[in-house]
């Protein structure tokens, strides 16, 4: 009988527990879907080193000292990183709000950063999960030297933590599964595929060198090479400092709009 | 004592048209109070402004004190909600759900109250089937343990009922019933008025965004009619005599029946003197008072309105 239940006094409350349980919540997710979410992108990524690394890594050069496939794995690891991060947060915020199921997490005392760091961490998991495999299988193709490998392994997490603000906020602004279709198709893989991941910018005419420096993920991809390398086109500070402002600026716009329930509650 | 949700000067617009319209009312701690109205009355929208799922355009709602806007994370530990539309996260089981359901509260883990929902809501051999193997209404009885599992201490029901069947219908009441004695203030709409009658200790009626109603159940089905004395006769009455006719007599069913609606300050002796006096054939004679149903189409207005479905 619920009467002969004790009293039932004001609830305690774990401050943290609905960020930690929204937190398990998403890894559970994506792994419930590991087919989906983690393998894929590992057989794709490893199409690509197959191609890059298998058939022309030892046969062209782009940057002195290395291989191309010493080159171009870098850029394949940050890659598989942005794009799950990105996939990670827009697919799983988008479905919440498509389905109706966003309500659930609407009426629980969870704040906008934890609602926000939730979400991100997840992604980041589920991305660096990704590259690590990419780099272990890149491995059968070219040794990295890894020059700085914690600045590279902060570089992968800024432009994951990076990529999953936009994954929420493209999740925040789509309507429909093409809207959500258009940021991957139409912003993010132009930005990645222009951004040097398959050549050095330096190798451009100077007018695309300079339109290639607009693109924001130059400095993560380039950034990310360079630690591993040792040589790159921007120097390390820039690309760090560049990577940080833009993840900073959209932590804030993306906790501003949830704070505030934008497109999320009615 | 302090009213479990005070809502004062609620308004809300939807692209210019209104959906609530300066709505006030105060629901005092243990109650279960119905809030009733057509579709589109300003139900939903009003629960959903309540919970934290709509945002407020104008007014205020405090729950057990609390203002709802600026101290949401009190406010939203307080209160559970069971939502109108079907709301499941499709990748996990109902085990699984309800434990996450748990944490987001930022409840501590309580096996013992959670194994009790789990059994007065029979989910005991679905715990661990996937959310596209469940019947609608399992899926309805899920949304109740997931509003139940942080012990609130407001309960809201948005049309709990809909689409159930009767048994769990019985049960869902019993369960409810329950919570309250326990100490849970429960706010719940349904389209089933009989239940609401039954359920409520008040109740309130909107149309159209305003408050038309809000009294003690008895009281409100007292409010416009009194009751109606029905006579069936043993043979037709062709005629309906004058006297009885001045006092309000109808015959129906070819003259098989008459009825007397009587106000609420009418004794029903005046007309059966008569009756008796004219030495009508009666058979059998019926009083019926007037049911939640006539008193919410006639503050509604929907009963000038035929072939409106409620």
């Amino acid at each position: 009988m619920i009467g002969e239940q004790p009293p039932r006094e004001k609830a305690d409350f774990i401050p943290w527990l609905p960020f930690l349980t929204l937190l398990l919540r998403e890894i559970l997710r994506f792994l419930r879907v590991s087919v989906q979410t983690v393998l894929t992108p590992i057989i794709t990524a490893s199409l690509y080193l197959f191609v890059f690394g298998a058939t022309l890594g030892d046969r062209i050069s782009v940057v002195e000292g290395f291989s191309y496939a010493q080159f171009v794995i870098p850029g394949l690891i940050l890659m598989g990183v942005i794009n799950n991060s990105f996939a990670n947060t827009s697919s799983s915020l988008f479905m919440a709000r498509y389905l109706g199921n966003i309500v659930d997490l609407l009426v629980t005392p969870i704040t906008a950063p934890q609602f926000i760091l939730a979400y991100t961490l997840a992604a980041m998991l589920r991305g660096l999960l990704v590259g690590v495999v990419v780099w272990v299988i890149s491995m059968l193709f070219a040794p990295l030297p890894w020059i700085h490998p914690l600045l590279a392994l902060l570089m992968a997490c800024l432009s994951s933590f990076l990529f999953a603000q936009v994954g929420l906020l493209a999740a925040i602004f789509s309507d429909t599964f093409d809207e959500l279709s258009m940021y991957s198709n139409f912003v993010i893989l132009p930005l990645i595929y222009l951004g040097g991941v398959f050549y050095p910018i330096s190798i451009l005419p100077s007018e695309w060198e300079f339109l290639s420096r607009l693109n924001p993920l130059l400095y993560l991809i380039d950034g990310f090479r360079h630690a591993i390398l040792g040589v790159g086109d921007t120097p390390l500070s820039t690309a760090f400092g560049i990577a940080g402002l833009i993840a900073l600026g959209l932590f804030v716009g993306t906790t501003i709009l949830v704070h505030l329930g934008y497109r999320l509650r009615s | 004592m302090v009213s479990a949700l005070s809502i004062k000067n609620l308004s809300k617009n939807y692209n210019g048209d209104p959906a609530v319209k300066d709505l006030s009312l105060q629901i005092e701690q243990g109650e279960i109070f119905g809030l009733l109205g057509p579709n589109g009355a300003g139900k939903s929208t009003t629960i959903n402004m309540v919970a934290g799922v709509t945002r407020i355009q104008q007014g205020s709602i405090e729950i057990f004190g609390y203002d709802n806007r600026r101290d949401y994370r009190i406010t939203r530990r307080l209160t559970g909600v069971m939502h109108q539309e079907i709301v499941i996260d499709h990748f996990f089981t109902i085990d699984r759900t309800l434990r996450i359901h748990s944490g987001y509260y930022g409840a501590p883990y309580d096996e013992a109250w959670r194994q009790l929902l789990i059994e007065r809501l029979d989910l005991t051999p679905h715990l661990h089937k996937q959310m596209n193997k469940l019947s609608g209404g399992l899926k309805r009885r899920l949304m109740v343990a997931k509003a139940l599992i942080h012990k609130p201490r407001l309960l809201i029901l948005d049309e709990p009922t809909a689409g159930v069947d009767v048994e769990l219908r019985h049960n869902l009441w019993h369960l409810v019933r329950e919570i309250n004695k326990a100490g849970t203030t429960v706010l719940l709409t349904t389209h089933y008025l009989e239940e609401a009658e039954q359920m409520c200790g008040r109740i309130a009626i909107m149309n159209q965004g305003e408050l038309v109603a809000l009294e003690r159940t008895p009281d409100l089905l007292n409010r416009i009619y009194g009751r109606q004395l029905f006579l069936h006769f043993e043979r037709p009455v062709d005629n309906l005599p004058e006297q009885l006719e001045a006092m309000g007599a109808k015959l129906s069913e070819n003259g098989l029946q008459m009825v007397f609606t009587l106000p609420r300050d009418r004794s029903a002796g005046d007309a059966l003197r008569e009756v008796c006096r004219l030495d009508l054939p009666v058979r059998e004679i019926e009083t019926r008072k007037a049911g939640l149903e006539e008193v919410f189409l006639e503050l509604t207005g929907l009963k000038n309105r035929q072939g409106r479905a409620l």
